[in-house]
């Protein structure tokens, strides 16, 4: 006979639902109306897909940028005739009309240095290449052998740089980019060749293997020279740049200060020149593009908070449609935190899944970008995929705090009414 | 032994302006494994009372002792522990699940109380066994007719092995053969020792009952036991 095993009930003492009671139930309340768990699923989804993908494009441009000027030469400091605009006015500026130009002897003095390790000089301009009849516009630059370690260049095999020493200067040689060499010899061997370039017969000593890339100057597409030569065809002794590579990382500093004493000591005591430091750029792009990433990343994440609204209209949507389930459970000896549980394990369950299936169509899309532009390194940082996930998940359960409590609340007797 | 001991239960609703007295002063003591039916025209406080009975709804004034300890002044989760293991309701209209299968909703009260799925299971094997139910164990509501749907809700309702049994017109979305295959059956369950409660608008019904109670404007009309 029932009443005769009489137990007092003592609900601190009473066993509550189990944890993975809660999810079975939650899950057959989730799947019992699929269209609804759905788009919540969805927008869930796309919230922390945008996240991804945006963050993941924003980081892309940050390393590409960094990547390039790594490509650049690693501590590198480089020397630009004329004064930037930063220092202000100055006296001097107005008696002064031109800045003195940068020449090869300044270059060599730069040696001196003794944070210095080597340089290289720079002069660019375009003129015209040819060859078996055979006509082309490429981009010249003059320089020294130096710029072969300077700006960490790959050569193709039997290939040789600028010779050394004053030869290198004056020799009748040119190293060419890939894409020169493709367009101008085609399939013949290119080294050895004899070629017109302006007014002057070169012999192709090199092919510079083919990058892709590089900032400021595509390598494929250029031609080296000796410096001299080069000149001598633009007519011109000045230089366009002074690429010096310090002695080590720490060096940067100090070679950019005793670059700059030995210049203003060579222009008659003028700071007429500008040198910048890779570091600092690259610091700067760095920081920029980082500021970036953060903003677009947090400008994707509002659509999670949307996203977050939307689970909130849903589990308020879940309490009205099941009423009379909730008035039921009552009835049959659920508390209220047992109601708020199963209601919370809902949401739960929708941002997870969102949140996950989100994460993996994020993933896609950067990999779909990454297969697009392979040069972009479209990653998402591992700090944006974190915080798309954590909001997700704090917004889905935060959102659903009230739907869950007006649920937990429903008075039994009005519950069982409506059904 | 007295089961339910109500005295001077009040509740009252708002009605705009008016105060509707759905109970105004009920002395009620039911004892352990009587056998109650209560009629009443519709607003006459019967089901009020009914879900006073259930711990549903908390009257205005008055004491209500069941097995013998005031559960009035529980709180909302010790009333719940109570109705987990000392009482079951059977509706008018099943209130069971859609989504869950037969077996699935006779589990839901031992799924709350946190009994273990090993127990759960064979509990419901033998419920399902014992209601006639085992070839629809899997089946969902909308694929069970109606009789069979109150078997599973009158099944879940005795899963906890209640004290007292709640029915609120649970033959009121029945044919009358099936009604009174669930009228045998609750009567069963009452020869084996529940205490069955019966709200009805049906004398006929009602007269089934050893006791029957009439309700009018809140108050008890008539107890045949008096």
């Amino acid at each position: 006979m029932p009443a005769g095993e009489q137990v007092t009930p003592d609900p601190e003492r009473m066993p509550v639902m189990s944890g993975a009671d809660i999810l079975r139930f939650a899950r057959t309340a989730a799947l019992g109306y699929p269209l609804r768990t759905a788009l919540s699923v969805l927008a869930m989804a796309i919230g922390v897909a945008a996240v991804v993908v945006l963050t993941a494009l924003g980081d892309g441009a940050r390393r590409y940028v960094v990547g390039q000027f790594s490509a650049l030469g690693s501590n590198l400091v480089i020397v630009l005739p004329g004064r930037s605009a930063t220092g202000g006015f100055n006296p001097v500026n107005v008696v002064t009309s031109t800045p003195r130009d940068l020449t090869v002897e300044d270059a060599q003095a730069l040696l001196a240095a003794p944070a210095v390790r080597q340089l290289a000089p720079l002069t660019v301009g375009t003129s015209e290449i040819s060859f078996g009849g055979r006509l082309r516009e490429v981009v010249l630059a003059g320089s020294t052998a130096s710029l072969k370690d300077v700006r960490h260049y790959q050569l193709e095999p039997g290939s040789h740089f600028l010779p050394e020493g004053e030869a290198g200067r004056v020799a009748p040689v040119a190293v060419v980019g890939a894409k020169i060499r493709d367009e101008v010899f085609g399939t013949q061997p290119a080294i050895g060749q004899l070629i017109r370039l302006g007014d002057r017969r070169l012999r192709v000593i090199g092919i510079l293997k083919a990058s892709g890339q590089g900032m400021g100057m595509n390598t494929d597409e250029l031609v080296v020279v000796p410096v001299a030569l080069a000149q001598s065809l633009f007519n011109s002794n000045t230089l366009f740049r002074i690429l010096v590579e310090a002695r080590s990382r720490g060096q940067i500093e100090a070679a950019k200060a005793q670059v700059l004493d030995i210049l203003k000591a060579r222009h008659g005591g003028e700071e007429d020149v500008t040198v910048i430091t890779q570091d600092a750029v690259l610091a700067t792009f760095d920081r920029l593009l980082g500021a970036l990433t953060a903003a677009v990343g947090g400008i994707a994440a509002i659509s999670l908070l949307v996203a977050g609204i939307l689970v909130m209209n849903v589990m308020l949507v879940a309490v009205a449609q099941r009423t009379g389930e909730i008035g039921l459970l009552k009835a049959l000896g659920a508390r209220e935190a047992d109601i708020r549980q199963l209601f919370l394990a809902e949401a739960a369950m929708l941002s997870l899944f969102g949140a996950a299936s989100g994460y993996l169509l994020g993933e896609a899309g950067a990999f779909a970008l990454r297969s697009f532009f392979p040069v972009f390194p479209a990653y998402p940082p591992g700090w944006a995929v974190a915080a798309a996930l954590i909001t997700a998940l704090a917004t889905g359960l935060g959102f659903s705090l009230l739907p869950a409590q007006r649920a937990a609340r429903l008075d039994p007797v009005q519950a069982l009414m409506r059904h | 032994m007295a089961l339910i001991e109500l005295s001077g239960i009040e509740r009252a609703f708002h009605l705009g302006d008016s105060v509707v007295h759905a109970l105004a002063g009920i002395d009620l003591v039911i004892k352990a494994g009587e056998y109650v039916s209560i009629v009443g025209a519709s607003g006459s406080g019967k089901s009020t009372l009914l879900n006073v009975l259930g711990l549903l709804d908390r009257p205005a004034a008055g004491s209500y002792h069941l097995e013998d300890r005031d559960v009035t002044t529980l709180s909302a989760n010790e009333q719940a522990a109570v109705r987990s293991r000392r009482i079951g309701f059977v509706f008018q209209s099943f209130h069971l699940v859609p989504r869950l299968t037969a077996a699935e909703n006779i589990a839901l009260p031992l799924l709350l109380a946190g009994i273990a799925p090993a127990e759960r299971e064979a509990r419901v094997g033998r419920a399902l066994r014992e209601f006639g139910l085992e070839q629809r164990a899997r089946h969902r509501p909308d694929e069970l007719s109606g009789g069979q749907r109150q078997r599973v809700a009158i099944a879940r309702a005795t899963i906890m092995q209640p004290a007292l049994l709640l029915a609120d017109e649970p033959t009121g979305n029945l044919d009358r053969a099936t009604g009174e295959e669930v009228i045998r059956l609750l009567e069963a369950l009452n020869a084996g020792g529940v205490t069955l409660i019966l709200v009805t608008h049906d004398p006929a019904l009602a007269a089934h009952a050893q006791r029957q109670l009439v309700m009018e404007d809140g108050r008890l009309k008539s107890d045949t036991d008096r």
